[in-house]
Order: structure tokens, then C-alpha cells, then sequence
């Protein structure tokens, strides 16, 4: 099984904890590690239809997935492999699952697009553009109708922000009070298009500002900096608000489809990954074994 | 038995249901303060309050999500559209997401929900508000699809629906909200999905039809009795998964069938019909099938024109005659 962050108990911060720390690396690593392997056998041809690589965006799942309980909601779109690791999901039926094998998590029949995994709360996998911005909603509003505490985070991507669904999900959430999180991972591309050429306003937290939810945009390669869900506007959220975050992310690999070309600005953003600042002060008093830093390093 | 109109018989179902299970909820476009624009709804947010009988704004593929999202987690939601016409606003939500999410989540999740309203020609409402929508629905594996024609049907059934554990489309019609019929008051009355039921008994020829058509065709088997002509009148009630037994059943019997569809006959219900039709039980039939559909256009507004786009009595009446006709009667 691996390992998720979900129990840890987060700082916000420079000052982050580094049990944490090492914890959100290892997360962060394991996504890494599982998508260099599935793009290895999508190339092998062993992977078919779509596959939407998260390489380049580890951060926002570790740092959202460390402030939430494990009985809280996630729920994302296609490009959802590191969500759904972060939140508990078995690497080894996630594989399966993209194999086409009767043992994955949904038995083969949703594929890279469509993971689901109800034993960690993990609500998919869906692969239309802002369609499951309203299931976020609903969510919240099952979570508000049966008195729970729970929260639901809901990842997209600024794609789904030019469709009607968002602004009619961040609307209801946002009239109903309802406990819903709206990170958007915003990497600047929706496939070929980037967001100048999409949207009017680029600035996509201020969205969530217009429907009078509580909405900032913060660093998303910067895990530690700045955790994408903290563990107050979690609570803030429990206690009846709403919440969204734009998170700045830079996607590495190009689209999903066969032959998918980089355009030239998608080829010349990065893809590192974010090591949390106390390990990356290894070896002075971080407590990591050196191995775990220096394989951070070589993934940069 | 109580007598009762058919707007009535739905309200009936959705009150007991929403007594029955804590789970159940009403959401939609004024389907609360406002008591339903068509007052289906009418005292629900009386008894039940606001928690469970839910206003909306207009956005049918925003609420159609919120109510999909609620049934993944363990509600069991009642969606109403204000027409069936504005669903296709929702298609996204009703076919890739309500219809699939059993499926491809390798039977993870389920989507108990309901999502009803009326459809169908009606009075003058012009080609937006008037289009017979379950050829859209019944095409999707994963939805069932209802059209229930007499008061006790609309009882029977809806609670059926809200007590299936996958998405249902449940399509009224405007038309049939004041008709008035028997309704049994037993909360516990329910009418199996997938079953159709043999309304008028007859030997000579076999008309399928619903909603607003059946009454038409019934009128027609009437008529046609004095001819000396019997006419068995079949209402499939659920259209998928659709009752193919009842109906082979039926032409077995009368060797001739004539299916009545309001919406447009070009991949329609008939066509289903006349396909399976001849596939299960060619050997049976001594006439070809016919079909009497809507005129292939959209719905107009003036009022001789809309009678002109839906079957009429003479219309049915004819093809039935042709079909007994045919091949010596």
C-alpha cells in the first residue's frame, strides 16, 4: 500500500515539520515514480486510449492531500493519477487499471481516465472538462444534508474554468455554503491553448472572489512554502465556508493522446520536483538518509 | 382505491418515498417556495422543509451534477426539470456521467437518482417545449427509461424509480396532469420497472402505444370495435429496459402490430419495436409492422398545425385497417 500523508498533522510555512516533509517527498516521489513507469508502458504500448501524465504538478497533490482527513472527499478530472495516489489509492491496482487487467481499481473498464477508489474516499476520474465541478457541489451538499464534517476537495485545471460548469458548481457552493475546496491547478495550458488565449481573466482565484468564496492563489511548486490546503482553511471549510485556491503548476509532459506534440511553450516550462525546504538543507539536521535527498535532486 | 388526478398520484409518491427514507430529496427549478411549476411538487417543502426539497437557480446541468454528486455518496435525489425539453442542457451530466459512473468505476459507485418531469407534445407550446425527449435517454446503457400513462402507473412507477439503485428518466406530460383515474393509497404500491400491461384485450390486432397516444388509441380500438375489428392495446410503460415478452406475447396472439409514437418516426420507439418485433417473432406476423409517428418536422405553434404533426385518430385508425387488411385479413 502507499503510504499517505492524510494523517499528518501540517504547519503551514517555512517552519514545516520534517516528519512531514519527508513524508510529502516520499508522496510526491512515489506520483514521479508511478508516472515515469506508466509512460515507459504507454511507449511499450502496454498502456492504450489516453494517458494524462501528472509529472511537474507532484506538489499540489501531496501538499493539498497532507491537510485533509482520511474520510474527507477528492474528486478530480483525467489528469488524476497523482490524486488519487496521494489519497491512499493502491499504486499496484492503479497500474492494473491502466493495463486493462480485471484486478485494477475499477476492474479494468475506466482506464488512466476514470479511477476511482472508494476505499480512500476517492471520487474519480472523470473526463470531461468541468463536468465534475457540479459532483463536487453535491458532495457538499450530501456532507451538509447529513451533518458530517467532512470536506470535499474538488482538482481542475483552468481549462474547465472557460466551461459554464464551473461558474454554475462555484455558484451553488457558494450560495448553499457548502464544504467544498476548489483547487485549480492552473499550468498555464489547456493542451495547446494557454489561458491568455482562453480566458478574459487570467487570474483565476478572482473567479472564486466574484461568487464570494474565500480565494487566493498561491505557489504550487512550492510544497512547503505555501501547502495547498492548509489545515485552517480546511477547518475554515469543516465549520461551512467554501474555498479557492489557483495554484500556479507546470505541467512537463505534453497531453495525453498518441503523436500529442509539445508546442514550444510547453516544452520549456519544467519539471522539477519541489523538495521541501527542511530536506533540502540535508544533510544538516534534517534527519533524512542522504539517498532520499539526492534521488529528489536527480528527479530535478 | 382513491380517485385521484395523475399530478396528484406523483405527489402522493414522492410523499410517501420522502417518509419512507431519510435519504430521499427533491431538487430543481422552483420545485419548493413556488410548489412546482406545474404543482407536482405542491406542499413538499411544507412537510419535509428546505433541507430536502431544494430550490435552484436555472441551471439544469449544475443541479443535475450536485443531485449526481449527492447520489455517489448515499443520497437518493429527485430531479425535477421544469420541461424535459431543458435536459438536454444536462445531457452531459444524465449520459457521461449518471449513466456511466456504475461502469467505470468497476461498480464502485452507483447513482440512485430520479430525474422526472414532463415531455411530449402538449398544448401549443411551439417546437422548443414540445419534443417527445426518451429518444434521447433510451439510446444510453445505464439509464432506464419511464413514461407513465394513467394515474396509477405515474404513482406506481415513480416510486419504483426512486427506489432503484440506478439513474431513471422519468418523463410526465403536461397534458396528462389533470386526468383523473384510481390510485390505490397503499405506500407500499409499487410498480415493478420493465413491465408492460396489456390495457384492452383483443384478437385481431396489436397497437403499442403511451402517454397521450394510448388515450388517442383507445378511443380508436372503440370506434373500430363496431367495425367488427379487435384491437389489443399494449403499453410498454418502461421503454428500456422495454417489456419485449408482453409484446411478443402479443403479436404471437393477433399476428399484426401497429406501434403509435408522438415524437418523429426516424429511429424511434417503432423502429426498436418493429425491429425486435421481426426478429423474435417474423413467423408470427402476417403483415408487415406499421408505424404511425409525428411528422418529421419540429413542433409548430398554430394550433391546426400542431394537429397535423401528431398521429391523429384518423391516422391510427388507417393503419390499423391496412395492417388487418393485408394479406386477406
Amino acid at each position: 500500500m502507499a503510504k499517505t500523508v492524510a494523517q499528518q498533522k501540517a504547519i503551514p510555512g517555512p517552519g514545516l515539520d520534517p516528519q512531514l516533509a519527508r513524508r510529502l517527498l516520499g508522496t510526491m516521489l512515489l506520483i514521479r515514480r508511478f508516472e515515469e513507469k506508466a509512460a515507459e508502458a504507454y511507449t511499450l504500448g502496454k498502456i492504450g486510449g489516453f494517458l494524462h501524465l501528472y509529472i511537474g504538478e507532484e506538489a499540489v497533490a501531496a501538499g493539498a492531500t497532507s491537510a485533509l482527513r482520511p474520510d474527507d472527499y477528492a474528486i478530480s478530472a483525467y489528469r488524476e493519477h497523482g490524486h488519487c495516489l496521494a489519497k491512499g489509492a493502491d499504486p499496484r491496482r492503479m497500474m492494473a487499471e491502466l493495463f486493462g487487467r480485471r484486478d485494477g481499481l475499477s476492474k479494468g473498464k475506466g482506464g488512466s481516465m476514470h479511477l476511482f477508489d472508494r476505499s480512500v474516499n476517492f471520487l474519480g476520474g472523470h473526463a470531461i472538462v468541468g463536468a465534475h465541478l457540479p459532483l463536487a457541489a453535491g458532495v457538499g451538499l450530501a456532507i451538509k444534508y447529513d451533518g458530517r464534517d467532512q470536506v470535499v476537495v474538488c482538482y481542475f485545471g483552468d481549462g474547465a474554468v472557460a466551461q459554464g460548469e464551473f461558474h454554475e458548481s462555484l455558484n451553488l457552493a457558494a450560495l448553499w455554503k457548502l464544504p467544498v475546496i476548489y483547487l485549480c491547478e492552473n499550468n498555464r495550458y489547456a493542451m495547446g491553448t494557454s489561458t491568455e488565449r482562453a480566458l478574459a481573466q487570467t487570474e483565476i482565484w478572482k473567479f472564486g472572489q466574484t461568487y464570494g468564496i474565500a480565494s487566493e492563489r498561491v505557489d504550487g511548486m512550492d510544497v512547503d512554502g505555501d501547502l495547498e490546503v492548509r489545515p485552517d482553511v480546511r477547518d475554515r471549510v469543516r465549520a461551512g465556508g467554501r474555498h479557492g485556491r489557483s495554484c500556479r503548476a507546470r505541467r512537463r509532459r505534453p497531453g495525453g493522446r498518441p503523436g500529442a506534440r509539445r508546442s514550444d511553450a510547453v516544452a520549456h516550462r519544467g519539471g522539477h520536483l519541489p523538495v521541501p525546504r527542511p530536506l533540502d538543507a540535508r544533510p544538516r539536521g534534517s534527519g533524512l538518509p542522504d539517498q532520499g535527498g539526492s534521488r529528489a535532486r536527480e528527479a530535478a | 382505491m382513491a380517485v385521484m388526478t395523475y399530478r396528484e398520484a406523483l405527489n402522493m409518491a414522492l410523499r410517501e418515498e420522502m417518509r419512507r427514507d431519510g435519504r430521499v430529496f427533491v431538487i430543481g427549478e422552483e420545485v419548493g417556495l413556488y410548489e412546482g411549476a406545474y404543482k407536482v411538487t405542491q406542499g413538499l417543502l411544507k412537510e419535509f422543509g428546505p433541507r430536502r426539497v431544494v430550490d435552484t437557480p436555472i441551471c439544469e446541468s449544475g443541479f443535475t451534477g450536485v443531485g449526481i454528486g449527492a447520489a455517489m455518496v448515499g443520497l437518493r435525489p429527485v430531479v425535477e426539470m421544469m420541461t424535459f425539453n431543458f435536459a438536454i442542457i444536462a445531457l452531459d451530466q444524465i449520459v457521461n456521467t449518471a449513466a456511466k459512473l456504475h461502469y467505470m468505476s468497476g461498480g464502485q459507485f452507483n447513482v440512485p437518482i430520479v430525474i422526472r418531469g414532463p415531455g411530449g407534445p402538449a398544448a401549443q407550446l411551439a417546437a422548443q417545449h414540445s419534443q417527445s425527449m426518451e429518444t434521447y435517454f433510451y439510446h444510453v446503457p445505464g439509464l432506464k427509461v419511464v413514461r407513465p400513462t394513467t394515474p396509477m402507473d405515474a404513482k406506481g412507477l415513480l416510486k419504483s424509480s426512486i427506489r432503484d439503485d440506478n439513474p431513471v428518466i422519468f418523463i410526465e406530460s403536461e397534458t396528462l396532469y389533470p386526468v383523473k383515474g384510481e390510485v390505490p393509497e397503499d405506500p407500499d404500491f409499487v410498480i415493478p420497472l420493465g413491465k408492460a400491461v396489456v390495457r384492452r384485450e383483443g384478437k385481431d390486432v396489436t397497437v403499442i402505444a403511451y402517454m397521450g397516444m394510448m388515450y388517442r388509441a383507445m378511443e380508436v380500438a372503440e370506434d373500430l370495435a363496431k367495425e367488427g375489428l379487435s384491437v389489443e392495446l399494449v403499453d410498454p410503460r418502461t421503454l428500456r429496459p422495454m417489456d419485449t415478452e408482453t409484446i411478443i406475447g402479443s403479436v404471437r396472439k393477433t399476428h399484426r402490430l401497429v406501434v403509435v409514437e408522438a415524437g418523429a418516426g426516424f429511429a424511434g420507439m417503432g423502429s426498436e419495436i418493429a425491429s425486435f418485433v421481426t426478429e423474435q417473432a417474423f413467423d408470427d406476423l402476417d403483415a408487415p409492422v406499421e408505424r404511425v409517428t409525428g411528422a418529421n418536422a419540429p413542433m409548430p405553434y398554430a394550433r391546426n398545425l400542431e394537429k397535423l404533426k401528431t398521429p391523429s385518430k384518423d391516422k391510427i385508425a388507417a393503419a390499423v385497417r391496412r395492417v388487418c387488411g393485408a394479406n386477406g385479413g
